[in-house]
């Protein structure tokens, strides 16, 4: 048993942090916010230089080799820096989703493209009735010869406007019959497939609603088998859920860092706020949750590398716990710098926004503990 | 990083478990019994020397006083398996836990000879004469005074909240042998017996009922010049290395005791409202649902914060934060599960601890009680806050 990084995972960390505080500086970050793509694509391709888009994949197809637990790594790190990044999209959502159903030979064909950044993936999910769950993928897709045709509307897909594919999750059956989900890969230049963005609260995070007018997707597309998608969804979802929730850790902790370092610094009636309880225990209370997001996290991490039986139960607990964390460290961040906090100017509130993406995408809290009640047959 | 036990490490944990099959049954359990009631002294006594028998006991300490010399993770595997077992808790906390890994490591070769076996067999228990009427969070501003006279000590004051000071033969007490003014460096650490003539202990009866402290009264108690442990003016130090392993292993067992509470409170539950198991709870329903998942979540938190701990005492680090943090989350997280399941009972929360009619016979309540000591005891929340504020995030002194 040892529950820390290896010495090439700490190693890892510092060349991450430095590259960051060079690249996505918050003067480059409010750059990127005010732009319309939201995207730097240099920035994208000197990450793939340094392997970040290559590390959970198999090394046949172009990966690392390396598991969620040295993303995890890289992702805190990115969270610290509130950097605007397709990563979680691409390696999150549609290639972990790729990775844990995908064909050999669907694997082979897109996971290469992945890992050296040169593609961009994204999953599409959630409809109008914002829903989490298999009960929210309503949209149907009709079987026409050797293809399916698609016909509907998604919504808050991540990076969309980047993406060149996006694995979009239809309903193919009632639910009674299996999950009744289908997974299909979609290349985003189909005809009929059409993306609007949409303004996101955090603008270092775009998504954008993606219309799909009788699209043809050729039947040798589907990932996990039709009507058995919902299953691999949901364990790409769960790596997901690690990699996320390992992002709002680098959110809470740095926000936690600037608190720490105002309250040592700022005085009123002659003595650094960080004097007065009222201050110093909020701080206090930030700690506690940073490190305990952290710990689940980790432990996420390695339960879904090692793909053990609990590995559900510990990414949704990570994810519910991660969530509530980020948002009160960041909302209690601007407390404790009171005005400045809430100007645009001070970078909080990118933090602030950050955290609240996070807490929300892919199911907050109140979803994720009813999985965890579920989990142990309350 | 690795979750999973090492081969020797399972072994390890399968022989434990194997033996508390084959012992518990006529050991009896009551994991959630008072821990100052007369009858459970002398049941918890035995149990523990059956424990040090089979070599459970302090297995982390070094053999040649009785121990195992293993690591800190076989003391962990006991206490978890130990926990999860439903196991009686062993009597001498305060030995195992403060008084022996003190005495380990500031004690002389005598002390040690003399002191560490009676911890673990349990022959001779231990209690702890920290606090005082008027220094509870303020420790160092403590005023039982010691004052050698020739080659004794001689001792005057008063300690209080003393769990086991009734049945204690030995105390770990904390004196001035300096002035006041000097604090921390006029502190001095000495080891007391506590049948020697001037040792007065009355019980402390809690809001519970129940009196698992007692008050200490010393006046001019004797204590020989060899019973010192560390140097006169060190106390402070000596405490330190005391508190520290008071912290490290809560950080442990703390978050096993939470686990064990949880699983009896899902229970509670099920015999409450019947297991819904669909999901769908409505209403009130689903609010106990997200509070009962919260709190599982909370004590999964502890267990990782305990284990990365752990990891760095492993790897030689100085002790990180998690101490002070699972300490600080326990007693929030034990309290609100002890209002939770009040909640769960309805109406019969309103029952004493006794009442036939009561739930589990009113033990919840009784614990419900209790759990308001545990942001007091073993450091305030307040001063857990402070600490981790000053200490760990380098914020400036609130006093």
């Amino acid at each position: 048993m040892d529950f820390g990084f290896s010495e090439e995972q700490d190693l890892l960390r510092g060349q991450a942090r430095d590259f960051l505080d060079k690249q996505s500086a918050p003067s480059a970050v409010r750059t990127l916010m005010a732009s319309e793509s939201g995207h730097d694509p240099a920035l994208w391709s000197r990450m793939a230089d340094l392997g970040w888009t290559a590390i959970p994949f198999p090394e046949q197809h172009g990966g690392l080799g390396l598991g969620m637990v040295d993303l995890t790594v890289v992702l805190e790190e990115m969270g610290r820096h509130v950097t605007p990044s397709p990563l979680l999209s691409s390696v999150g959502l549609a290639g972990m989703t790729l990775l844990q159903g995908g064909s050999e030979e669907q694997q082979a064909g897109w996971l290469p493209g992945l890992c050296d950044g040169s593609v961009i993936g994204t999953v599409a999910m959630v409809e109008q009735s914002g829903r989490w769950d298999a009960r929210g993928v309503q949209m149907p897709a009709s079987r026409k010869g050797d293809s399916y045709l698609l016909r509907g509307e998604k919504l808050y897909v991540t990076d969309a406007h980047l993406a060149d594919w996006m694995i979009v999750a239809v309903r193919t059956a009632a639910e009674e019959s299996g999950d009744g989900v289908t997974l299909l890969l979609v290349d985003t230049s189909s005809p009929g497939v059409s993306v609007r963005p949409v303004k996101s609260m955090d603008q270092t995070r775009r998504m954008a609603t993606v219309s799909f007018d009788d699209v043809e997707v050729p039947a040798d597309r589907v990932v996990g088998g039709e009507g058995r998608g919902w299953s691999v969804l949901r364990r790409g979802l769960d790596r997901t859920l690690v990699a996320i929730s390992a992002e709002l850790c680098g959110v809470a902790q740095r926000a936690m860092e600037m608190s720490v370092e105002y309250a040592k610094t700022r005085q009123q009636f002659g003595r650094p706020i960080g004097s007065y309880q009222a201050v110093s225990h909020k701080c206090a209370d930030m700690l506690v949750q940073v490190e305990s997001a952290k710990s689940l996290t980790y432990y996420a991490a390695w339960a879904v590398d090692e793909d053990v039986p609990e590995a559900p139960l510990a990414a949704a607990m990570a994810k519910a716990y991660a969530s509530d964390a980020a948002r009160s460290v960041t909302a209690n961040a601007i407390q404790v710098h009171g005005g400045i906090g809430f100007t645009w100017e001070h970078d909080m509130h990118l933090y602030f926004k950050r955290a609240k993406w996070g807490e929300t995408m892919l199911g907050d809290a109140v979803f994720h503990r009813e999985r965890v009640a579920q989990a142990l047959e309350l | 990083m690795d979750f999973s036990l090492t081969t020797e490490q399972a072994r390890f944990r399968d022989e434990l478990r194997a033996w508390l099959r084959d012992n518990l049954a006529d050991a009896q359990s009551a994991p959630m019994a008072a821990m100052g009631a007369e009858d459970g002294v002398e049941r918890r006594r035995s149990w523990q020397r059956r424990v040090y028998e089979a070599g459970y006991a302090g297995v982390a300490w070094p053999k040649e006083y009785g121990g195992r010399g293993l690591s800190l993770i076989e003391s962990m595997i006991v206490m978890e398996e130990m926990s999860k077992a439903k196991a009686p808790d062993m009597i001498n906390v305060i030995g195992l836990n403060m008084a022996g890994p003190t005495i380990i490591h500031h004690g002389t070769p005598a002390q040690k000879e003399r002191h560490l076996r009676g911890i673990l067999d349990a022959s001779e228990i231990w209690c702890q004469g920290f606090s005082e009427p008027n220094s509870g969070s303020d420790l160092a501003s403590l005023q039982t005074r010691a004052v050698l006279d020739g080659d004794d000590f001689v001792v005057n004051g008063q300690k209080v909240w003393t769990t086991l000071g009734h049945v204690a033969k030995w105390c770990i007490l904390l004196t001035r042998t300096g002035s006041a003014d000097e604090k921390h460096s006029g502190l001095t650490y000495l080891i007391v017996d506590m049948k020697s003539p001037g040792v007065e202990v009355k019980p402390l009866v809690q809001m519970t009922g129940d009196a698992e402290f007692n008050e200490i009264y010393f006046t001019d108690v004797r204590v020989p010049r060899e019973n010192l442990l560390g140097g006169v003016g060190e106390g402070w130090r000596v405490a330190m290395t005391t508190l520290m392993h008071e912290r490290a292993t809560l950080g442990v067992a703390l978050q096993v005791r939470s686990r064990i509470a949880f699983d009896e409170l899902i229970t509670l539950v099920r015999a409450a409202h019947g297991a819904s198991g669909d999901g769908e709870a409505e209403g009130e329903g689903a609010l106990v649902r997200q509070k009962l998942a919260q709190l599982y979540i909370d004590t999964e938190a502890m267990r990782c914060n305990g284990y990365r701990g752990l990891t760095r005492m492993l790897r030689g680090e100085t002790p990180g934060p998690e101490g002070s943090i699972n300490k600080l989350m326990w007693s929030e997280v034990n309290q609100r599960l002890m209002e939770t399941a009040l909640e769960v009972e309805g109406p019969a929360g309103m029952l004493a601890e006794g009442e036939p009619s009561a739930p589990d016979g009113g033990r919840w309540t009784y614990q419900f009680l209790r759990s308001r000591a545990n942001s007091i005891e073993g450091g305030t929340s307040e001063v857990l806050r402070n600490i981790l504020a000053e200490r760990v995030l380098g914020l400036p002194r609130s006093r």
